[in-house]
């Protein structure tokens, strides 16, 4: 290579760098202006003053938002949302990835058509509304956990992950006298704990985000999720009630102080465990895209 | 016989496999080909007292009001529109990170790049879409920027012109990173010989990237494709029914959201279906087409 080529190279190598650079600041930039905005003084923000730093910075928006009963149970709502909901989803994918996984499951290519099937034709959402309606489910949590129980896509990863079990271990644990659902419980469960983590993760930040069902089948405020109150707040600007928190406690407190701090108390949960878990998403990511 | 018996042998060993079976089975009939059932009413003129069943028929009384009104092709325009942006500026934007990321040969600053990059994805729909709301409000921050460019603000929102450009850009934000890990898999796939042997034959790393790298994962690219393409007559609804206003229905109003609002909110359930109908066949026939002619052309597909 001639040195012409090599000092182009280089220019790229650094051009490309500041690129990527840009890129991470136009991703951060947004979600620390957020944070500093939240915890700088209301006038301030009023003028537009908040570039790089806080000004002023104080938790009194925190207090406020944390005090708002719709937003603390919400909160609450969303937690047992999550929780039911991701616990649902993984026993059932489990358990339909596992017979689909097994060679000697008479039929499996037949339910594997029927089920497939449906990632690419659906009813649409008036019938499954009139299903969800016909069901008794409508204003119940059951609206929100059951419909999305199996997503068709991870019980694929997940059932690729159990093909790979090689034959051999159902084998010496049939002459042990196990039968298959002994199997699935005691050998194939434990062999697949990195796969079921990878999914659970999945699943717990699908319902924790999610806001769609909620709208369309809970009416009663009591019941909603976070994602709706703060749809509520950020979106339509209902701001009144956190406002008259805030005044109660004599601060000066803006809107926008408390949009903001409402989005950074949702995603708050999801940046601070994000750095450790980060590696797994990828990975649930890479087994999927092996056999997708 | 000799395979009947077989199978009949299969079935019977494999009772729990049934027993566990059972539950999902079940799940898929009642919430998925459940609804299906219930498209029925798209050629009913559904009553909520009379059922699904007993409803009256309507034969195809809902597509021909639809077909015949012209707001419902303003629908489709903006669902292509749409679509077709997203294919124009969304779908390259993963695959160009990929390649860059694929030469930067410091790994530790590759490695913070992607964990900064993922971040996004895992925020929700409405955390987005509130962002968008208070940084274009005509006080947010990115008409603090304008007015101390020394520029007019726009009330970006309000204004159906913009609302393409923000969806979409707010999409290649929150999505560019994710959708290039796929890409980085299938690159760590590519076989360095081919990279040795390019080399040798005095390519430069521009056209390593051109006739080696993108030929290594044109699989996935194709794949990937064709998955965008059943999609082509939906959209990522949640975000537009978010950001959507009176004002900007000219662009911003797809058939998805038409269905919800007239349908469900309006409750003309019918109608609603008969509209959803029309979008999931097309949505389907466009997938199954596209799959066979990635077929006929011996390229990727994916069945």
């Amino acid at each position: 290579m001639n040195l012409k080529a090599i000092k182009a190279g280089k220019i790229f190598d650094a051009a490309n760098m500041l690129f990527l650079i840009a890129l991470c600041i136009t991703i951060l930039y947004p979600i620390y202006h957020m944070f500093i905005v939240s915890i700088s003084d209301g006038h301030a923000v009023l003028r537009g003053d908040i570039k790089l730093w806080p000004v002023s910075p104080s938790w009194d928006t925190y207090k406020a938002v944390l005090k708002d009963p719709d937003i603390l149970n919400s909160y609450k709502n969303t937690f047992l949302y999550t929780t039911t909901g991701t616990l649902i989803n993984v026993t059932l994918t489990a358990f339909c990835a596992y017979p689909l996984a097994r060679k000697k499951f008479y039929g499996r290519s037949f339910f594997a058509v029927l089920i497939i099937f449906t990632m690419f034709f659906e009813g649409g959402i008036i019938p499954e509304y009139i299903v969800i309606d016909a069901l008794g489910l409508i204003n119940t949590m059951w609206a929100i956990v059951l419909p999305p129980a199996i997503h068709v896509f991870y019980m694929i990863i997940m059932r690729t992950f159990f093909q790979q079990i090689p034959e051999e271990i159902y084998e010496s644990a049939y002459i042990d006298g196990a039968n298959d659902l002994r199997i699935f419980f005691r050998i194939i469960l434990p062999l697949s704990v990195p796969v079921i983590a990878t999914i659970t993760l999945f699943y717990l930040v699908w319902h924790w985000n999610s806001f769609f069902p909620a709208l369309m089948y809970l009416n009663e405020k009591s019941q909603y999720p976070m994602q709706l109150i703060m749809r509520n707040i950020v979106i339509a600007g209902n701001v009144a009630a956190q406002e008259s928190a805030a005044a109660s406690m004599n601060a000066m407190i803006t809107g926008q102080n408390i949009k903001y701090a409402v989005i950074i108390v949702t995603i708050a949960p999801i940046l601070v465990v994000y750095p450790f878990i980060q590696k797994y998403f990828v990975k649930g990511m890479m087994v999927g895209s092996l056999k997708g | 016989m000799k395979t009947e018996a077989l199978a009949w042998k299969q079935i019977k060993s494999s009772g729990y496999l049934y027993l566990i079976f059972l539950v999902p089975l079940v799940y898929f009939l009642i919430f998925k080909y459940g609804p299906m059932f219930g498209i029925l009413i798209a050629f009913k003129d559904y009553n909520v007292f009379q059922g699904v069943l007993n409803s009256e028929w309507a034969g195809w009384k809902h597509f021909e009001s639809f077909i015949f009104d012209p707001y419902f092709w303003k629908l489709v325009r903006n669902t292509l529109l749409l679509n077709i942006y997203m294919i124009l500026f969304y779908f390259p934007a993963p695959i160009i990170l990929a390649l860059l990321l694929n030469e930067i040969r410091f790994t530790a600053f590759k490695r913070v790049v992607q964990s900064i990059s993922y971040l996004p994805h895992f925020l929700s729909t409405v955390v987005v879409a509130g962002m968008l709301v208070n940084f274009l409000a005509t006080d947010g921050l990115i008409n603090q920027i304008i007015a101390s460019l020394g520029f007019n603000k726009i009330q970006f929102l309000m204004l159906p012109e913009w609302f393409r450009t923000i969806y979409i850009s707010s999409d290649i934000w929150q999505k560019i990173g994710w959708g290039s890990i796929i890409y980085l898999a299938a690159l760590s796939g590519v076989d360095p010989h081919l990279y040795e042997a390019a080399k040798m034959d005095g390519a430069n790393r521009f056209k390593q990237a051109i006739h080696v790298t993108l030929p290594g994962i044109s699989s996935v690219i194709m794949i990937l494709f064709l998955l965008t393409l059943g999609d082509l007559m939906s959209i990522g609804f949640e975000k537009i029914l978010l950001l959507y206003t009176g004002p900007t229905y000219e662009t911003a109003d797809v058939i998805s959201t038409f269905v919800y609002r007239r349908g469900l909110l309006g409750a003309d359930f019918s109608y609603g279906a008969a509209v959803g109908l029309f979008q999931s066949v097309i949505s389907f026939l466009l997938i199954v087409g596209a799959n066979y002619a990635a077929r006929k052309r011996n390229a990727t597909s994916l069945w």
